[in-house]
Formats: C-alpha cells, sequence, structure tokens
C-alpha cells in the first residue's frame, strides 16, 4: 500500500511542473467558452433556450477533466517508452496500488484542472446558483476524473507505442466529448443519437455537473451519481487488471 | 540453497524462439556472469527471472520463488539496474532515488545515509536537486547505477551495467558491489560486453547464443573446453565472428512506418 501515495506524489509533481502543459490545456477549453459561448449566445437565447454561457460552463469543465485524466492514463504509455514503467513493475509491491496510485494522481490533476476552468467560466460571467453547487460538482468532477483515468490505464496497458494516439484521440475522446450533451441540450434529438448519448457515460457526468452548477438536472442527480459511480468501478477493475497483465 | 534456478526455460515471440531451452543454476553468493552477442537471449531472460515477462515454457524458481506465481516474494528479492534507461526525467536526481527507496520500503533513515553516500560515490552530489532530464547520458547511467544499490537484495541483476560508464565510476561501483557480495553475500547477476569484466569478477559464466547455451562453468573450464587463453577467445570460438541483428533493425522501423501510412 505503500505506493499508493508515492505513485500520487508523482503524478501530481510531474503536473505542477510542467507549466507548459498547465497553461497548453488551459487554451482549447478558454477557446470553446469564448467562441461557443459568446458566438452560439445570441441564436441560443433567441431559440428560448436562456443563457448560453451558463449551459456551456459545465459542459467545457467536463470536458477538461475528460481530456486531462484521458492523457495522465496514456501516461503509461510515455512512461512504457522512456523505461520507467520498469522500474515500478518490478518493485516489491502489488501491481494493483500502483494502478490506484497512479490513477488517484491523474484525477487529482484532472479536477485541478477543472477547477481552473470553474475559476475561468466565473471570469466571463458564469454563476453558480448557490454556494452547495460546489461540494457537488467536486463529487461529480472526481468520479468523471477517477472514470476516465482508469479507462486511459487501461487502454495504454495495451499499447506498445504513441501510433495509436490519433485512433485514441479520433475514435474515443472526440466523440465521448461531442456526444454527451455538453454542447447542446439532449432534448428533442434523432432517435439514434439519444440512444448514443444515453450509453455515453460522460453524458451523466456532464449532467451531474450541470446540475449541481445550476439547478437544472436532465437525468436527475440519483441516476447520474448512480451511473458514474457504476462505470468508475468497472473501469477501474478492467483498468486494474490490463495493468497487472502488463509484460515488457 | 540455489539462488536461481532455471530448468528449459523457453521464449517464444510469435514463432522466433528468443530463448531456446536454457537450463544453469546460480548458488547463493555467488557472482555469475551471463553472456553472449547482440540478441543472444540475455535480456529476455532476465526479463522472466524478475517476473516482466512470462515464460513461454520451462521452470524458473528465483530464491525459492515462482515468479510466474509468486511475483511479490520474488521481487522483494531481487534488485535491478536495467540495461537501457528507466529514471523518471521530469522528477530530479533525489527524487528518483527517494521514490526507490519508498518503493522498496527501505528505512527512512538509512535510505537518507546510503543516498547521501551513493551520490557522493557516483558524484553527482553537486546535482542531486537537478531534473534528470538536464543530465548526460554518463550521468543517467551513474544514477541508475546508484539506485540499484539503495536497497540491499539477496539477489542483484546486472544488466550490462558498465555501458557507457567512465572507468572510475566502473572501478568504484565494482568495488561497492563486491562489499556487498562478501558482507551481506549477495547474489550477483551479470551480463556484459566487457569480456575482462567478467573474466576477473565472476565466479561462473554461461555463454548464450541464439537462444542456446553454449558453454558453462569456472572460467578455467570453459578456456580449457575451447583451448583458449582468454575468455573473449573462447567467447568467439564458440559464437562465430559475424556480427549478429538486433531484434528491431532500421528496416524493422521502416516496415513499420509503411504499415503505419497504410501502404
Amino acid at each position: 500500500m505503500t505506493a499508493i501515495p508515492i505513485m500520487w506524489l508523482r503524478q501530481v509533481k510531474r503536473y505542477l511542473r510542467s507549466k507548459a502543459r498547465i497553461v497548453g490545456s488551459l487554451g482549447q477549453p478558454l477557446l470553446f467558452l469564448v467562441a461557443l459561448g459568446f458566438g452560439f449566445g445570441p441564436i441560443y437565447e433567441k431559440a428560448g433556450g436562456g443563457n448560453y454561457l451558463e449551459f456551456l460552463a459545465p459542459g467545457v469543465i467536463a470536458m477538461s477533466i475528460l481530456f486531462t485524466s484521458m492523457f495522465s492514463g496514456i501516461e503509461v504509455i510515455w512512461d512504457r517508452r522512456f523505461g520507467f514503467l520498469k522500474e515500478t513493475l518490478v518493485a516489491p509491491v502489488s501491481r494493483i496500488s500502483i494502478m490506484i496510485g497512479r490513477t488517484l494522481g491523474g484525477a487529482t490533476v484532472a479536477i485541478m484542472q477543472g477547477v481552473i476552468i470553474t475559476l475561468i467560466s466565473f471570469a466571463l460571467g458564469f454563476r453558480i446558483h448557490s454556494f452547495w453547487a460546489l461540494p457537488i460538482a467536486l463529487l461529480f468532477m472526481l468520479l468523471v476524473a477517477l472514470m476516465f483515468t482508469a479507462l486511459g490505464t487501461a487502454i495504454a496497458s495495451r499499447l506498445e507505442d504513441m501510433q495509436a494516439f490519433p485512433l485514441i484521440m479520433n475514435l474515443l475522446i472526440m466523440p465521448i466529448f461531442f456526444l454527451s450533451g455538453s454542447l447542446f441540450p439532449v432534448t428533442n434529438l434523432p432517435r439514434a443519437l439519444d440512444i448514443v448519448i444515453r450509453l455515453n457515460p460522460l453524458s451523466y457526468g456532464v449532467d451531474g455537473l450541470r446540475g449541481a452548477l445550476t439547478g437544472a438536472y436532465q437525468f436527475g442527480f440519483a441516476l447520474d451519481f448512480a451511473v458514474l459511480a457504476g462505470a468508475t468501478i468497472l473501469f477501474s477493475v478492467i483498468g486494474a487488471w490490463m495493468f497487472s497483465k502488463i509484460e515488457l | 540453497m540455489q539462488a536461481i534456478a532455471v530448468k528449459d526455460l523457453v521464449k517464444d515471440f510469435k514463432g522466433l524462439k528468443a530463448v531456446d531451452g536454457i537450463s544453469f543454476e546460480v548458488k547463493q553468493g555467488e557472482i555469475f556472469a551471463f553472456l553472449g552477442p547482440n540478441g543472444a537471449g540475455k535480456t529476455t531472460t532476465i526479463k522472466m527471472l524478475t517476473t516482466l515477462s512470462r515464460p513461454t515454457a520451462g521452470s524458473v524458481s528465483v530464491n525459492g520463488y515462482n515468479p510466474l506465481y509468486q511475483q511479490a516474494d520474488v521481487r522483494k528479492s531481487f534488485g535491478i539496474v536495467f540495461q537501457d534507461p528507466s529514471l523518471d526525467d521530469e522528477l530530479t536526481a533525489m527524487e528518483n532515488l527517494e521514490f526507490h527507496a519508498a518503493l522498496y520500503g527501505v528505512p527512512k533513515e538509512v535510505a537518507k545515509e546510503r543516498i547521501s553516500y551513493l551520490f557522493e560515490f557516483v558524484g553527482l552530489e553537486s546535482r542531486k536537486h537537478f531534473l534528470v532530464k538536464t543530465f548526460s547520458g554518463g550521468m543517467k547511467r551513474r544514477l541508475e547505477i546508484a539506485r540499484g544499490l539503495i536497497h540491499h537484495p539477496k539477489i542483484l541483476f546486472l544488466d550490462e551495467p558498465t555501458l557507457g560508464l567512465d572507468p572510475q565510476t566502473r572501478k568504484a561501483m565494482w568495488k561497492h558491489i563486491l562489499e556487498l557480495n562478501k558482507k551481506e553475500s549477495m547474489t550477483v547477476f551479470l551480463t556484459t560486453h566487457y569480456l575482462e569484466e567478467a573474466e576477473k569478477m565472476a565466479d561462473r559464466i554461461a555463454i548464450i547464443d541464439l537462444g542456446k547455451i553454449v558453454a558453462q562453468g569456472a572460467l578455467s573450464e570453459i578456456k580449457k573446453s575451447t583451448k583458449s587463453k582468454t575468455l573473449e577467445e573462447a567467447f568467439l570460438k564458440l559464437t562465430g565472428h559475424s556480427i549478429r541483428e538486433e531484434s528491431a533493425t532500421a528496416a524493422d522501423h521502416m516496415r513499420q512506418a509503411k504499415r503505419m501510412w497504410g501502404r
């Protein structure tokens, strides 16, 4: 169990040290907030949707957590490439504890990123409906972050190098983001799209965050929480199993 | 007791037998040199001994445990210095060593003492708070050696440890290792291309080529059976003069790139 805090600390230290990574990963969410938030704002309002930034901000927060946590998970490939993975895999600690430490570290980093985006949204005019929104929002951030760090770890455990990276990016992360209700309301959609969105675990993370921050749940707190908790456990078990099977 | 016992060990990579039915034993407290040309199967064997890779067939015992089923016990009993880099570039030299000490459960006070001693001994004292990514190849190598010596394992695997090391560090490293070997009866499993090193240090030697062991025994036995004066002469007689291919050649990389572009 000693490996858990050590691996956690390592992930967090690496993140805090790479200033370029922090600043760089803020660019995309900021762009989404400004370009989409202010760009589509008037149309959204005219269509009777209300304040678009209010709607969009939770989606973009979820997006930044999705990206950061997936990349944290996928860091296993880097560690394999640069050799550090070997050092941890021959150490006399269980692989499960290494995996848990890594996942908690990756999730912590993703939550920090999510909190920064939340603060930026505030600066752009986003308002929460009550102070109690924050702890509930943090809970949903945690679940989304854990879930996707574990998923990233599971995927990276099977990959030898970065060549498959564009594949993951375009066939997994992007669809998860776009088909989650983070950018548009999930009402009155074509049947097929509606089904896909309901099968996407991020949809419940976005809804939970949006519900917590603005009070407007679509699926409801209980369903959001249940689906996310279930998916997080499932992905963690799969991730731990795949990680324990790594051969070098 | 045998520190390491290997019987009919095979590792098959999709039809390519990297290790093809080898058997050998390493006694406790012995310095054992495992020699062979590039791509002979040395590193693959070490990976199977150290739980990083599963054997295709055969049996392995490390410190009396089976690396397939008793991974935790096996991992507790050995330390390893890898052939290729395994440091975290984004951490400082100090953090890398502290990380290692914590993972191996070395008590804090002991770790502190050993780390400061090891920094001095590999000449990185003044650089200990620098990020490893700022280090040169040789400095990284020295740091890896230092890291491998923080905990005192029962069995120490050294996979070409002295590759790229200056003579000063090489000498200091061996002095330290021989001390541990004597004092704590630490078993050493060494692969190296510096045959003089093996000649000088090893109690027993095994030579592997194309996945098969072609000779093993004490230095004198190997020299005698091949009618050679030096280990190098014996080595060349046993393994021939042709230069071997490593597993991934430039051509392989080209092929891979081609596949990637879908042609």
